[in-house]
Parts: structure tokens; sequence; C-alpha cells
């Protein structure tokens, strides 16, 4: 609890620092990710983060300092050796880039992982942190990077968005209409190899590409247009990355990197979830409730049935006077009907129900379209008469009171179906 | 390439194709094309599957390389006249659950005369919305594009190429497994084209709509069968040398000549 209260208060400065390099790298990791995952590249992120590893090792045994420059220079490398590697594979064997790039990833990797073990002993700590990254440690210099590079890629992205998207929709397109795909393509891709390089120390090598896919991807799931999708994503970064220091402050043994990871991983199922278009929860309640109509309209025809041959002479659907016993349903949906008031016990016998309003109006409703359609069927589209049953069985649920109208017009306003029966 | 035919000079024809060929991992898919296309025509592209109409599409506009020949626009190679030279690619050549809308996609038309940095103004917004209105889906503009049926994704496309507003239309199958009501919205729009003074050339499939659809027509079987007006290609004979004729020879052999040379 203290811990909590020093957290949201700010008071240490490296809580300060370790935020804010938090919400930088959530910022520019989300905003470029965006576009990593648009473009079906998301493994390019996994790939460059782990490629660049041994040019970022070979840039810092090169000055002997985590001089960024000399970082980034050895990280463009490797990562320009390893596209040209994987383009070589993919373009030369029967081998698809999947594999291409799972060779090249786990190769560039090895040889990262190698050149840190030949660094002197003394060194070994600072490189240490280019594979599990220390969000804690970030000190003045690493943010003044973050910093930099973030609004690098917030200019870029605001002046060349057009040509951005172009890109990515429709690359051909747009280097037909004269537009500078390839330079927006290099541009795009030396932007994601220095957000790398610059995340690497705060959250490491092998953790920074979750951070390029997992909130451009649940943005993905809740938005249509592309600029919201790349706000979003920068949004969802930033929380994964403030909410994911927090609690490794305040859980003090959990590392930030992971936890942010783990953070951004919850947003996404969140997204998954509860999309109002695409989650999974979100479309189960749709079809439970949609279910859940169905049934309590069949049962409401039920009734109305029932009531309906009990009188056949009469000319208007007019039963709320009139009690139906409890048998007419299945067992339990009395209650469910009961619930919505639809119907309501009869006064003279204490097994007896009787519809309420607003029961026989959605009855009504009900038998209405179904006998409406059958009628447009027979009619119509020539259906034998007995046939036209079970797909009325079906379009009485999802016409709409509108369309009913429209339905009744063309077909004269009628008053019988093709049974015979009452159009209520 | 021959020194009479200089770079600059205004061409009188909308598209030349000079002895293009054009081969894929060494086998021949194109062989030693030659045809002038004029301007103000409305051409069909017919050929079995196969036959190579996509490639030269594709070629003529610098997507692929020729491996001999050339091919101009207006006298000038594709890419030096952007702006004159629309394409409009068969439908798969995108993906649809892009996060764009109907709006999107055609104001895109506007950004190769804009360039990278010039925002589109309400005149590019104006227009975008008269190419949607002319294909019929401009109720449409603010659906994501994946909302869209086929045939309505296009006529997307087909308004996107509008609002371009080029001298020369390339188009791949614009009429595949399209409905019908998209077909006859399609050639309406494709003879008002023909009429304002542009060039179409169109991938075709149907032998049975062609002659009637097109006023050219250019007949392609790895090497070009006939080019001309649709009365003196049309015949019998014609249909035969593209559609009948294996043509194993010719692609033996030049597969062979092929795999010498390089």
């Amino acid at each position: 609890m203290e811990n909590v209260v020093r957290f949201l208060t700010l008071e240490d400065a490296f809580v300060r620092a370790s935020v804010l390099g938090a919400i930088l790298l959530g910022m520019n990791c989300g905003v470029l990710g965006a576009f990593l995952v648009v473009r079906r590249m998301s493994l390019v992120g996994d790939t460059l983060s782990h490629a660049v590893l041994p040019g970022v090792v070979g840039g810092y045994l090169w000055n002997q300092a985590k001089d960024p420059v000399a970082m980034l220079a050895g990280a463009v490398v490797a990562g320009v050796l390893g596209t040209l590697l994987i383009n070589a594979i993919s373009s030369t064997t029967k081998l698809k880039t999947d594999a291409a790039q799972g060779i090249i990833l786990t190769v560039f990797f090895a040889l990262g992982v190698c050149l840190i073990s030949l660094l002197p002993p003394g060194n070994k700590g600072g490189v240490d942190r280019f594979l599990f990254g220390q969000l804690a440690a970030v000190n003045a210099r690493d943010l003044a990077w973050l910093l930099k590079a973030t609004l690098l890629t917030a200019v870029t992205i605001g002046l060349g968005y057009r040509g951005l998207l172009v890109l990515s929709f429709d690359p051909v397109f747009g280097r037909l209409a004269g537009l500078p795909m390839r330079w927006l393509h290099y541009g795009l891709m030396l932007l994601t190899t220095l957000a790398i390089v610059v995340a690497m120390e705060s959250v490491g090598v092998v953790l920074v590409s979750a951070l390029l896919v997992i909130p451009a991807a649940a943005a993905s799931l809740l938005t249509h247009r592309l600029h919201w999708l790349i706000l979003l994503a920068a949004a969802f970064g930033v929380l994964a990355g403030v909410a994911g220091t927090f609690f490794s402050f305040v859980g003090e043994r959990l590392a930030a990197g992971p936890m942010v990871v783990i953070c951004a991983a919850a947003i996404f199922a969140l997204a998954f979830c509860f999309s109002p278009q695409q989650g999974v929860l979100t479309s189960w309640w749709q079809r439970f409730k949609w279910q859940q109509r169905v049934t309590v309209e069949n049962e409401l025809k039920l009734i109305y049935r029932r009531l309906e041959d009990r009188h056949p002479e009469v000319k208007v659907a007019d039963f709320v006077e009139e009690s139906f016993p409890a048998a007419v349903l299945p067992p339990g949906s009395l209650r469910r009907l009961q619930r919505q008031e639809y119907v309501q016990a009869a006064p003279e016998a204490p097994d007896l129900w009787r519809l309420t309003q607003s029961g026989q109006q959605a009855a009504c409703r009900v038998v209405r379209h179904h006998r409406l359609w059958e009628l447009y069927l027979a009619r119509r589209a020539s259906y034998a008469v007995d046939h036209v049953h079970d797909d009325a069985e079906k379009i009485e649920h999802l016409m709409s009171s509108e369309q009913a109208q429209r339905l009744a017009e063309q077909l004269g306003h009628p008053t019988m179906d093709p049974h015979g029966r009452l159009i209520p | 390439m021959s020194a009479a035919v200089t770079p600059t000079a205004s061409s009188p024809w909308a598209l030349e194709c000079h002895d293009l060929t054009v081969t894929y991992d060494r086998k021949p898919v194109l062989y030693g094309i030659d045809c002038c296309i004029p301007t103000g025509v409305l051409v069909g592209v017919l050929g079995p599957n196969g036959a190579g109409k996509s490639t030269l599409l594709k070629a003529a506009l610098g997507l692929i390389p020729a491996s001999g020949g050339y091919v101009e626009m207006f006298g000038q190679p594709a890419r030096k006249v952007p702006q004159r030279v629309g394409y409009v690619p068969q439908r798969e050549s995108v993906d649809w659950d892009f996060p764009v809308t109907v709006m999107d996609v055609v104001l895109m038309g506007r950004y190769g005369r804009l360039g990278l940095f010039k925002r589109p103004a309400e005149a590019d917004r104006e227009i975008a919305r008269r190419s949607l209105d002319k294909v019929q889906m401009l109720s449409y503009a603010d659906r994501q594009i994946g909302q869209l049926s086929g045939g309505q994704q296009q006529r997307v496309f087909l308004a996107r190429a509008l609002t371009q507003d080029c001298d020369l239309y390339l188009m791949d199958e614009p009429f595949a497994a399209v409905d019908a009501a998209t077909e006859r919205a399609v050639i309406s729009l494709l003879r008002e084209m023909r009429a304002a003074g542009k060039t179409v050339l169109v991938v075709h499939h149907d032998l049975i709509t062609a002659p009637n659809y097109f006023d050219h027509l250019l007949l392609l079987n790895l090497r070009l069968i006939a080019f001309g007006p649709t009365a003196e290609v049309w015949t019998p004979e014609r249909l035969q040398q593209t559609y009948g004729g294996q043509m194993t020879l010719l692609s033996e052999l030049a597969q062979q000549r092929v795999a010498s040379a390089s």
C-alpha cells in the first residue's frame, strides 16, 4: 500500500523516469506496430528485434560505450543483412518467408548472445540488459533517446501519413501513382529498427516485439479506420507501459519489462472478449440473447395458437380476457414469460394464466410476421402451400415491423394466410 | 530501341508495345508482342487461361520486368507519366480487411497528383464523391471496405481509378465474378470514359459479351494473334488460333531460345 502511494505520487526520481520511459516506449512501439500489423508484417518486428542483437553488441564492442548512435548503426547493418538474407533464401529456394525468418531470427540471435559472452566480464552486466531490459534503471540519457525516437516517429507519420496509408493498403497503386513507396517502406523499417534499439535497454530484445505487435493487434479489433487504429495502439502501448511499471514497482520483485508485456496481453484479452464487432464474448452474448428471443417468441406463438383455436370464428385477435392452462407451454418457460411481463396469473383459477397487453402485442407481432411471410412465399414466390411453414418459422424472428408493414402493403393488406387463418 | 523514337515526342499512340517479351523462370509467357493502340478506344484483351493477359498489363506498367522489347504510353515509359496512366488490378490484389473506408480508398486516387505532403482539399473530396456516384456507391462512402460484396469492391476500385482522372486505363478482369448489376454499371462507365476520349484496355474472359462490349480486340495467346477493330478481328479462324491451337512448338522453341540466351 505504501508502495502504491509512492508510485502514484511519483515522488521518487527513478519512478518518474521509468514511468516516462514506459510512456514513450509504449507510444513509439504502438504507433510503429500498427503499421506492422495492418501490413501483415507482425513477424518482421520479431525478426528485426532478434536479428539486430549482434549489430547492437557489435556497436557496443566497437566503441566500448553504450553510445546509441554506434549501436543503431550496428543494428541497421545487422537488420539490413538479415532482411537481405531472408529475401535471398525465399527468392532462390522453395522455402517461403516464414522458414527464412525462422532461420535468420534464431541464428542472428545466437550470434548476438555469443558476442555478449565474448565481452570482458566487467562489461557483461551492461550488455546483458539487451536481452531482458531493465526499465527501472532507465537514466536521463536513455530517456532523451526514447524521446528523440518517439518524436521522429510522430513527425514522420504525421507528415507522411497518406503515403504510408497507400503503402500499407496497396503499394502497387502507390508506385504507379508516382508516390515514393520504396522510401516510405525503408523509412518505416528504419524507424522500427530505431524503436527496437532504444527499447532494448528497457524491455530487452526478446520482449520488444510484443510491444510492437500486441497493442496494435488489440486496437485492430476495435476500429475500422487506420488513424484510429494508430492512436488506439499508442494509447494501449502507454497504458500497458504505465500499468506494467506500476505492478513491477508494487510487486517489488517483478521485472518491469515482462510486466509491461503481460499488461499489454491483458488489454488484448479484453479486446478479444469484448470488442463490439469481433469480441468472442460479445458475439457469444449476442447469440445467447438471440436464442432467448426466439424461444420466447415461439412460446408466445404457442399460446396464441391455443387461444385462437378456441374461437375460430373471431375476426379480431384479442385474447387478454382468455386464460390458458400452464400445460400449454414447456415446463419452466412460464416463469421467464412472467418475468418479462408477457403473462400473468388468471384470477379465476390457480393454474390458469392470461396474456398481458404487451404479451398479446408480442404474440400478434410474431404470428403476423409468420403468416405474412407464408402468404408472400405462396403468392409471389410460387411456393407450395404445404412448404411455406418451415421457412416462415425462421423469417418471423428476423423480420422488422417496418419490413412487415412493407410486405403487407405489397400483398394488399391481406387478412387471411394461405392456410385460411387470420393474420392479426 | 531505335533512335527515331525520342522520349519527349508526343506519340499518336496511347500505348505502343514493341517486341515485348516476358519470361518467368526462363519460361516465356509473352513472346514478341508488337501493337500500337490508338487513343479513345475500348479494347478487350482476350485469350485462354495462361495466355499472358495479366502479364501484358503488368509488363506494360513496369510492374514486372520485360526480358526484351519495350512499352511506351503516350511516347514515354509508364513511370514517366504516372498521372496519365491508371491501373485497376484484380480484386484479390489487396487485403479487404484493411482498416479503411470506401471513401479513404477512392480518395487515394488523388494522392498521386497531390504528392506526399499536400492534404486533399474539399475539391478532391468532391471529385471522389462524384466518382463514387458514377459507380452507384456513394451511399457506401463510410463503410469499411470489408463489408462490401465482390461486385461492390470492384466498383470501389473503378471509382478510385476515375478519381485519378487518367488518359489511359489498364483493367485486369473488372468483370470477374461480379453481379449482373455491376457488370451493366461497369460497361456503361467504360463507354462513357471512351466518349470522354480515354483509352481503356480491359482483360476479359467472356467470349459471348466481348464483341458487344469492345470496339477493338486484342487476341493473345503467348504471342499476339491479332489486334484491330472488333469487326476485323472477330473471325472464327482468329478465335480458333487464339483458343484452339496448343502452340506447343512455339512454346518449346521459345523456351529453348530464352534458356540459351540467358
